[in-house]
């Protein structure tokens, strides 16, 4: 998929993103809207998983560990074909498979996540048996920046880098925001770069909504060989929508009929200036 | 003087021993057999499982909920993974990665508390496991088994490598008497052992509190009351068929279990019965709710009257 075809992507993304969270009238709308390029990158140019091939032991592997932003990776697998669409109209509502978090109910799904710090122990048993297997899929897994201080991760990063889990990609959706605040006032866990490079991991900076340094990126995994590898993407919270961006109430933020339209214009306008390919 | 010291006869061995034994057995016919330890494998006797089988054999260190996550995402592919760790830190430190990973996830992963119950009495709270039949049971998708022998340690295993529903396994490490002589029912989770059959008294326990109640019933014969004796090695699914049984044909009701006398195998009788209007005169045995005492297991087994004295005493005040 060329870039253009995959910027218009992410803007129809972020559109739905909104659309199903006004419907739904909850959702985790600014960190949806900070990892959706991420998304739309492995979905549409990284990941061997379709819906077709989701039941094949081969199949990439890609766990949201950041389950509440469960819109963008629900918004992504409509797309993909997973299920239709005018699905999401049902989200969080009563009896729904499309709730506040991933679950497996859902075709795509590979973990139910929701609870933080446990998208990487997961990843890493998947990659393990990866290798157990001499298989060639590799397993992807998101996290939020907010979710680092949970101890789970920092113990699945030592068996990463212990059983040399190169087939592995960690992707940290560095936002810089939280539920309570910045990630440096509530725990700073900076230098995040420096903390996994101790652990044993080969570690790549990124803008994460720079669709063309994404693929770049992705492309040169393993980053070292012998090496699980982490890509801390540098994102916005709410991007896409100015009155949201990095503003933090808008991590769970719903926005409102008016809030809606105008997001939409916004995201309209942007839409109107990416020249068609042919 | 509590019951006698369990001592090692004949073939007899602990279900750690058997538990090792045929996991190996195992791995050499399905390479998918997995075992992940905590820096447990010494205390999980899995060391020449390791040395027989490297490739299948992964080592996290003392990390259990990085032990239970890594366990269900190889389960996701496949493995017939058992995480094996002291029970006290796999169900309480590892407890929302058994919940969400394992049984939400729906990763059939075999959970593996070794060192169960006060099997580390010395040691102390830290180290007791009186809290895993309540917490497994209020999580739904897992099966939570104690065997108290060797054959049922070894039939659960095999069955545990089978199923595709999440189990969690615990037992100790002390050497287990055969509860029969011959074994010659088929062993099912969900499905609880007639071990002696009497009208006076209905002894439901589990693990390695079966063998006490077994030498209750025995010396309960010779004063005259003639007790039933279940091995009740599932308590989660309770076997309510086989309860509904023996409550209605005995006279009284008494439940003995390594584990804290709240929200484990007794209260799950209690429930069952209570809602299904069965009245009898009823007694959990199990450790109270209070700073637990130390020692051997067998001692703290004679402290709280988990032992053939104890429960004959206990089945006599019913009556
Ligand atoms: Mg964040």
């Amino acid at each position: 998929m060329t870039t253009k075809q995959l910027q218009k992507k992410s803007i129809q993304y972020r559109k739905n993103i909104l659309k199903y969270i006004f419907h739904a009238n909850a959702g985790h709308t600014g960190g949806s809207l900070s990892c959706i390029d991420i998304l739309n990158v492995l979905y549409n140019h990284v990941l061997n998983v379709s819906p077709e091939n989701f039941t094949s032991p081969d199949r990439d592997r890609y766990i949201q560990s950041k389950g509440h932003s469960v819109e963008a990776l629900f918004v992504v697998l409509a797309d993909k074909g997973f299920f239709p669409e005018s699905d999401l109209s049902t989200l969080c509502k009563y009896r729904s498979h499309y709730i506040g978090h991933p679950t497996r109910k859902v075709k795509g799904v590979e973990q139910n996540t929701g609870a933080l710090g446990h998208g990487l122990p997961l990843s890493v048993g998947t990659a393990l048996a990866a290798k157990m297997d001499k298989k060639d899929f590799r397993v992807f897994t998101l996290l939020g920046d907010g979710e680092l201080p949970e101890g789970s991760n920092w113990e699945a990063a030592l068996t990463a880098s212990h059983y040399k889990l190169d087939n592995l990609c960690a992707i940290i959706d560095h936002n810089k925001l939280q539920i309570t605040g910045t990630t440096a006032e509530v725990c700073n866990t900076n230098p995040i770069d420096k903390k996994f490079e101790n652990f044993g991991w080969a570690v790549r900076h990124v803008d994460g909504h720079d669709l063309d340094a994404l693929k770049k990126t992705f492309a040169e995994m393993p980053f070292e060989k012998g090496k699980p590898s982490l890509i801390i993407a540098h994102t916005v919270k709410g991007k896409g929508v100015s009155y949201m961006e990095n503003v933090i109430k808008w991590h769970h933020g719903v926005p409102s009929e008016k809030q809606l339209e105008e997001a939409m214009s916004e995201l309209n306008n942007v839409m109107v200036t990416i020249p068609d390919d042919f | 003087m509590g019951a006698e010291v369990i001592t090692e006869k004949g073939k007899a061995k602990t279900n750690l021993d058997v538990f090792s034994g045929v996991l190996q057995e195992l791995a050499e016919h399905d390479r998918n057999i997995v075992v992940v330890t905590s820096d447990s494998r010494g205390s999980g006797k899995l060391g020449p499982f390791g040395q027989k089988f490297p490739g299948q054999h992964i080592e996290v260190g003392i990390a259990e909920q990085n032990l239970v996550g890594v366990a269900a995402g190889l389960a996701s592919c496949g493995k017939k993974v058992f995480a094996v760790s002291p029970a006290c830190f796999l169900t309480a430190r590892a407890l929302e990665q058994i919940k969400n990973d394992v049984a939400y996830s729906n990763n059939s992963v075999k959970v593996i508390g070794i060192s169960a119950g006060v099997s580390y009495g010395a040691l102390g709270s830290t180290h007791h496991s009186l809290h895993d039949y309540a917490a497994l049971r209020a999580i739904n998708n897992i099966i939570v088994v104690a065997p108290a022998d060797n054959f049922e340690t070894e039939q659960a295993i095999k069955l545990a490598a089978q199923t595709n529903q999440p189990v969690y396994l615990r037992f100790g490490k002390r050497v287990m008497q055969p509860l029969k002589e011959i074994n010659d029912d088929v062993f099912e989770f969900g499905k609880g052992r007639v071990i002696t059959k009497g009208n006076d008294v209905a002894i439901i326990a589990a693990g390695e509190t079966v063998y006490p109640a077994v030498q209750a019933a025995n010396k309960l014969k010779e004063q005259g009351v003639s007790a039933t004796v279940i091995s009740m090695h599932t308590v989660k699914p309770l076997d309510t068929a086989l309860l509904n049984i023996v409550a209605k044909k005995c006279k009284a009701i008494l439940t003995v279990e390594e584990h804290s006398v709240y929200g484990g195998l007794g209260e799950a009788c209690a429930s069952y019965l209570l809602q299904n209007r069965i009245f009898k005169p009823f007694k959990i045995m199990g450790i109270p709710d209070e700073y637990t005492v130390t020692g051997s297991q067998q001692e703290i087994f004679d402290h709280y009257g988990l032992s053939e004295k104890g429960i004959a005493e206990q089945a006599t005040l019913l009556l």
